[in-house]
């Protein structure tokens, strides 16, 4: 049980900082644009479709570096002339607007790259277990992961807190008025952060591509979830959307990890119920049955009850 | 009599389209209208007449599926046997049941949390469709023969053309039904709301309620379009549920044009032809199908309705014909580039061999061909580009009031 | 209305066997084409299936009838591919397609929900409308119930129900005496379920000795990351892994299975061909195992073997994954001529109790109480040695380990069928 227990640990970890950099970029975006980015994830799915082809020709390691760069500045034209231009129809307009984004990359992806799952896999140099625990390889990979995705919170947050580039786009979060007075290019600054919030998610698609496999499917798995954890950590919050991801990763972990269901719950407080009775699935529900669920549960408790997350400071 | 006409149109519309397409196909066809029409009315209930923007309104049309399913079962299997006229009352029923339901704490909020919550609920329920099975039948389903109750009017509705009937009206009593209610006092205090909440409850409404019952009538008639859907096809599975239906709901609505009545309507009729006619002649359906949302939602924020209705003043003013060869000057470019840059991305999905593409055999393997289309598409590109001014002064002068 | 689009040189290839039917025998061209119906995904997530599929079919017809002189007197067989998207509404879509175009046999596979509902709803089209009847070839969806329960006499399967092919999986299972702790792990619906208690069953019957350490049901494509499973797995210290996933979720758990280091056997009922032999490639080499009908590895009949190189020919990025797709054909064939023409009715009571030799030589016997099909099964392994045939063009494929003779696999018929008259 133990080792189960500190295997769904790590791997929480290793989940948790991946929907991270997901996350942050969203979160960023919004706090920004107050637009939630349908299509973040599907940026994700284009950073793996993109490392995976770029990787034919250069390897994986130039990929790690091109593929975000290319989907980021797909990210960049986007928000320029796409929307920008919805913009001024509201906001309904524009979620609507990512939301068929989203719909038509992946099914871009699909008829480009094909519906089959593709051959993406880890560089040979990290193709090793680093350590084996209780009979089960950790791959050195997935620590690989794990370092990126540190580093990437702690450059973010020294970005963002210690450069000037960093205070302009706090500033211009909160008070857009005075910073566009100031002479700053308020247009520019959304169009970077939009660009660099898509460069961030296509990173973790490069890196997630050949351990989740990379298939059209990809981002709706991860889409609605990413929305979540910027939702239950509060809406414009790095710190939130660092404690929700993990939060969110440590729990679908666990919850797989530990075979509790319903029926032990109840034979627990000491009621028994007949295998035939009605209602026999609800009784027949487990925790692990039940993982993937958990975080939409969340959500809608989160919204309402404490409808601005946990370290939010407005509401959506 | 001004105000009846639209209705006396639809009516003779709803009457003549399975004379006009007889074939068991032509039929089915306008079946799955009917019910799409039904059900992008009552999402745009929410979205256009109350301004929440819902990504699980398949929940809905689903439960009040099911429900009529399993009544349908029911007289399958001995239960209590009624007419089958009114299996979209039971769903429509149910529907509002989960709509009381889940909008008692939905409504509470608008925009971007109800969306999540709209989210969140359609994403668990999706999920938990698959998991108990004993409602919902797994991934089989549940399925009931339309043909046991007692004979209505001398039809028993075994053949799709006495359905085609029942769901014809059905859609015309629930499309005048979802009309009188937004001319109701509750419908224009949705439009209130939507506009300004802030405002409607300093003058005293209660915002949330006003929310609420709005989401109650769409799920009624979400329900109802269920209850068609499951007397056509006479199973519902998980995918009635799944969030794919609900993101069709809203491309219906969106395409059509969310800020007019008969928008929904109209998105409803070309999204049930580009699913059942154009993915018959290409696989890349669902590629055009996503860019044209797209376009759509950049170009055109008020759909296809909207586009119709920015005709109505020249056409009042008798100016019509004057728009005639700007649009000849334009369009026949831009069909030009669309053609080129359809036929290259068919070359590309294609990959290697050659594609029919309109009786036109392209061979992939062949460079003239990508040159082809590439230059083509580019040059039409360009003309477009350069006809537009004149359209826009076209417009201009068509559409502007005379000087009094 | 066949769609010449979406095919390789299609449109080419069937100018070419127009002319060639002309030239041949100058009658092709003035008789009614006998049409057959595909309806399968062929557009969105689970195309590639449909589409190999589409593609056998196609290849069977032209290769053995087409080419020489069409059936029933000269007339060509034509297929036409429906797209049903994966979905239940879509399939009855075009199953009303079919009927609106005069079509009389719809085959399909992809999925056992859409299967189900098309069997379901031809029962109550054909009980409606008698004079407009549709015969129904299943050549892929293994639910039980299709020629059990729900069993119906429109309906012909040609592929092993997953019961019959549990049972030779766990007789493949009870060969080995490595084999003692089993975890079985399959996606939260029917076929999951079903696959989960009947190995269980099985497994009991056969060697009481091996230990059923796990019973998962994961939620069916919603999972990202299958290594909290995996990690159950090596903690139950299992020595094997039964599966009935498929698709996206087949890959990804045997990848996380391999990433963890667990060097035990995988057996899977769809564990290979688009994309997943090559994708799991060198890692998956004597771990996967397929149980299946169609023996892939190694090819000993002429027939076959020329038949995988025409087809290969032609599509070379294809795989032939499915000749029991021809079988299918044939069966169909050699009933409508044994009965001289396509009507339903007639076609199905012939196809009863029918035998027919499939291109490996073996006969293939369609039961006429439930409508199913006996043919020899096979677990197969995937490597890279002894290999002729590969999938994916990836040089890794697999090779048959195992194969149960049709008349061990066969099971009592359970079919309560309600038989139409006339």
């Amino acid at each position: 049980m133990i080792d189960v227990l500190i295997f769904a640990t790590l791997n929480g970890l290793v989940t948790g900082l991946l929907l991270f950099l997901l996350a942050s970029g969203l979160t960023l975006i919004f706090s920004m644009m107050g637009v939630l980015n349908f299509a973040h994830a599907s940026f994700y799915m284009l950073g793996a479709y993109c490392a995976f082809s770029i990787g034919q020709y250069t390897g994986f390691w130039p990929a790690l570096i091109l593929a975000p760069v290319l989907v980021g500045g797909f990210g960049a034209l986007v928000e320029r002339y796409g929307l920008r231009h919805v913009h001024k129809s509201g906001h309904v307009a524009e979620l609507v607007f990512t939301f068929g984004l989203a719909f038509l990359i992946e099914q871009a992806v699909q008829s480009f790259w094909g519906a089959d799952t593709k051959n993406y896999q880890p560089p040979a140099l990290l193709d090793f277990p680093l350590f084996t625990l209780f009979g089960q390889d950790f791959p050195a990979y997935k620590a690989f992961m794990l370092l990126v995705s540190i580093g990437i919170f702690i450059g973010l947050y020294w970005g963002l807190t210690r450069t000037r580039t960093g205070m302009i786009i706090q500033a211009a979060t909160s008070h857009p008025q005075t910073v566009a007075n100031l002479g700053h290019n308020l247009p520019l600054i959304h169009t970077l952060v939009f660009g660099a919030g898509s460069a961030l998610a296509a990173l973790a698609g490069v890196l997630a591509g050949p351990v989740l496999t990379t298939f059209p499917g990809m981002a709706a798995t991860l889409g609605s979830i990413v929305f979540v954890i910027v939702v239950i950590g509060g809406l414009g919050s790095l710190t939130g959307a660092l404690v929700a991801s993990l939060l969110i990763g440590l729990l679908q972990s666990w919850a797989i990890a530990v075979d509790v269901g319903m029926a032990d719950l109840l034979h627990w407080v000491g009621v028994e119920f007949p295998p035939d009775h009605p209602l026999k699935d609800i009784w027949r529900l487990s925790l692990p049955q039940l993982a993937p669920v958990l975080p939409y549960l969340l959500l809608v408790l989160m919204l309402i009850f404490h409808p601005s997350g946990l370290f939010g400071k407005r509401e959506g | 009599m001004k105000h009846l006409l639209p209705w006396i149109v639809f009516a003779l519309l709803l009457l003549m389209l399975p004379w006009l397409f007889p074939s068991v196909l032509g039929i089915s066809i306008l079946n799955e209208m009917a019910i799409a029409i039904v059900f992008a009315l009552s999402y745009n209930m929410l979205l256009g007449q109350g301004g929440m923007l819902s990504f699980g309104h398949a929940v809905y049309f689903g439960l009040g599926g099911f429900m009529a399913a399993h009544a349908l079962l029911g007289m399958e299997l001995g239960g209590p046997i009624f007419s089958v006229t009114l299996i979209p009352l039971v769903a429509g029923g149910f529907g509002l049941l989960a709509a009381v339901l889940i909008g008692s704490f939905s409504t509470r909020r608008a925009g971007t949390a109800f969306a999540m919550i709209s989210l969140g609920v359609g994403e668990l329920l999706a999920a938990l469709a698959l998991i108990l099975v004993s409602f919902f039948g797994g991934e089989a389903g549940i399925s009931g023969d339309r043909s046991l109750g007692p004979a209505f009017l001398g039809a028993d509705f075994a053949q799709d053309s006495q359905v085609y009937a029942l769901a014809a009206v059905w859609t015309f009593v629930s499309t005048l039904a979802m009309y009188l209610f937004t001319q109701t006092p509750a419908g224009r205090m949705a439009n209130a709301v939507r506009d300004n909440p802030e405002r409607a409850a300093f003058l005293g409404y209660n915002v949330q309620r006003v929310r609420l019952l709005s989401f109650i009538v769409s799920g009624f008639f979400a329900g109802v379009a269920g209850g068609l859907f499951a007397l056509h096809y006479e199973i519902l599975t998980a995918q009635n549920l799944s969030t794919t239906t609900s993101g069709n709901v809203l491309l219906m609505s969106y395409i059509g044009g969310v800020g007019f009545f008969t928008g929904p309507m109209i998105g409803a009729v070309v999204l049930t032809l580009i699913n059942s006619v154009l993915s018959h002649y290409t696989e890349l359906w669902l590629l055009y199908l996503g860019l044209s949302f797209v376009l759509t939602v950049m170009f055109l924020p008020q759909g296809l309705t909207g586009l119709l209705m920015m005709h109505r003043t020249p056409w009042r003013r008798g100016r019509l014909r004057s728009l005639l060869r700007p649009y000849l000057l334009t369009g026949i470019p831009a069909t030009l580039c669309l053609f080129s840059v359809f036929a290259l991305l068919e070359m590309l999905h294609q990959g290697s061999g050659s594609v029919m593409f309109f009786g036109l055999a392209l061979n992939t393997e062949q460079p003239w061909a990508w040159l082809g289309a590439l230059l083509l598409a580019i040059a039409a590109a360009y003309g477009w580009r350069r006809s537009l001014p004149s359209l826009r002064e076209a417009w201009r002068s068509a559409s502007q009031e005379d000087a009094p | 209305m066949t769609r010449l689009t979406r095919v390789p040189g299609l449109a080419r290839a069937a100018i070419l066997h127009f002319l060639f039917i002309v030239a041949q025998t100058g009658l092709a061209q003035s008789l009614a084409p006998v049409r057959i119906a595909i309806i399968d995904p062929q557009s969105g997530a689970f195309a590639a299936t449909g589409e190999t599929a589409y593609l056998q079919l196609q290849f069977a017809a032209d290769y053995y009838y087409n080419e020489h002189g069409g059936i029933l007197g000269g007339r060509p067989i034509e297929i036409v591919a429906l797209d049903n998207k994966a979905s239940v509404a879509d399939t009855q879509q075009q199953l009303r397609r079919a009927i609106s175009e005069g079509i009389q046999v719809v085959v399909s596979g992809n999925g056992s929900a859409p299967a189900s509902a098309l069997s379901q709803a031809i029962e109550r089209h054909n009980r409606r409308n008698p004079d407009q009847r549709v015969l129904f070839l299943n050549y892929a969806a293994v639910d039980p119930a299709l020629t059990g329960a729900d069993c119906s006499f429109w309906h012909f399967r040609f592929d092993s129900d997953s019961d019959m092919k549990m049972e030779v999986m766990t007789q493949a299972i009870a060969a080995n005496p490595d084999i003692h702790r089993v975890y079985i792990i399959g996606q939260d619906y029917s076929f999951g379920t079903a696959v989960a208690a009947s190995a269980t069953a099985m497994l009991a019957g056969k060697r009481p000795d091996i230990e059923i350490v796990g019973n998962e049901l994961h939620p069916i494509g919603q999972v990202k990351d299958f290594t909290p499973y995996v990690s159950k797995i090596v903690a139950s210290g299992a020595d094997a892994v039964i599966t009935g996933n498929w698709g996206a979720d087949m890959v990804a758990l045997a990848r996380s299975i391999i990433d963890a280091g667990l060097d035990v056997p995988i057996y899977t009922f769809y564990g290979a061909y688009d994309g997943i032999t090559a994708t799991l490639g060198e890692a998956g080499k004597h771990r996967i195992r397929l149980v299946h009908n169609d023996l892939p590895n190694p090819l000993t009949s002429e027939e076959h073997i020329a038949f995988n190189r025409a087809f290969k020919a032609r599509y070379p990025n294809k795989d032939v994954t499915q000749p029991r797709i021809a079988t299918a054909l044939k069966m169909l064939v050699t009933a409508m001529e044994k009965t001289g023409s396509t009507e339903p009715f007639a076609v199905a009571t012939a196809m009863e109790d029918l035998r027919v030799t499939n291109m490996d030589g073996e006969e293939v016997w369609m039961r006429g109480s439930d409508h199913q099909a006996f043919e020899d099964l096979h677990v197969s392994v995937q490597t890279d040695e002894g290999i002729v045939f590969d999938a994916d063009n990836s040089g890794f494929g697999l090779l048959a380990e195992l194969t149960v003779p049709a008349r061990e696999t066969v099971r009592p018929s359970t079919c309560q069928m309600t038989r139409p008259t006339q």
